[in-house]
């Protein structure tokens, strides 16, 4: 049913809205995903509990959901492991340059009107299509 | 409640968004990037599910004048547009659409033990302490702590 879900495509996003706000209310902190990992991994971060805590939310219920309905996440994936790597790694580093992906500029700054998140949400909207159209429609591979 | 409680439930919930909407699906998330072919416009309704709700929570609050468990809201208050912002976003973009998997969703599928979200989430762990040392080499005095 496709009406359905777009239903739960904007229930899921209101849970999304509904974490984001508690986490500004509860500390003060935008809940930005890539930052949270990106601090984590720097020695000099200093405020690590709430990142930790947050993360293993996020993991947690990765783990009651692959118990219940394990289809809702993915357990394979099509794409070749190398491409996974360039992909991993494209991520990691553009998201530490651009201090944000689509949880911290998508959400969290487009919510709050920032210019800077509209401007990299916009910037990664078109490479991600760009990447998709190369993939999928010139090389005729991938997924 | 404490912090720790709080920072736990605010992941979880986002954690069950982004299942429920279907964020964790790979192909789902192509589909999206997809303009050009059979394009599936759902995601779209999870990016304004949520700033639907956020942007009118974040605003009640900031009433407060502090949150809970810290003196001050850290709100970021940069506004420069820069190459590093656009640059990064950019190749953020290019992963995205390779994987069709974004920082949140692949932590989510790490619980379904499937090597290829360990793999994504190395690599991803990789490619931002990578970003960080080279940004330290090049300026080695500037402090590389996190804004937020």
């Amino acid at each position: 049913m496709m009406t359905s879900m777009f239903v739960w495509a904007a229930v899921g996003g209101a849970f999304i809205g509904l974490s984001a706000s508690l986490l500004m209310l509860s500390h003060g902190k935008v809940a930005g995903i890539s930052g949270m990992i990106g601090g984590l991994l720097n020695p000099k971060t200093t405020d690590r509990s709430y990142r930790a805590w947050f993360l293993a939310g996020l993991v947690l219920v990765g783990l009651g959901f692959s118990l219940v309905r394990p289809q809702m996440l993915a357990s394979t994936s099509s794409t070749p492991l190398g491409l996974i790597a360039a992909a991993g790694l494209l991520v990691g580093f553009g998201t530490s340059l651009g201090n944000g992906c689509t949880s911290g500029h998508g959400v969290c700054g487009i919510s709050r009107l920032s210019t800077r998140s509209l401007i990299a949400t916009s910037a990664f909207l078109v490479t991600g299509a760009l990447t998709v159209f190369v993939a999928r429609h010139l090389t005729g591979g991938g997924q | 409640m404490k912090p720790a409680v709080a920072a736990l439930a605010a992941g979880s919930l986002f954690g069950v968004g982004l299942a429920v909407s279907g964020m964790t699906l790979p192909a789902k998330v192509v589909g999206f990037l997809d303009v050009t072919g059979h394009w599936d416009p759902t995601l779209a309704f999870v990016m304004a599910g949520a700033i639907a709700v956020h942007f009118v929570l974040f605003r009640l609050v900031l009433r407060r004048r502090a949150p809970i468990f810290d003196s001050h809201f850290h709100v970021p208050t940069r506004r420069d547009i820069d190459l590093r912002l656009v640059g990064g976003a950019a190749l953020f973009g290019i992963g995205w659409g390779l994987a069709g998997q974004c920082p949140g969703p692949a932590l989510t599928n790490l619980a379904t033990g499937a090597p290829s979200a360990f793999l994504f989430v190395a690599t991803m762990a990789a490619g931002m302490v990578i970003q960080r040392e080279l940004d330290r080499v090049r300026a080695p005095r500037r402090d590389t702590a996190p804004a937020s």
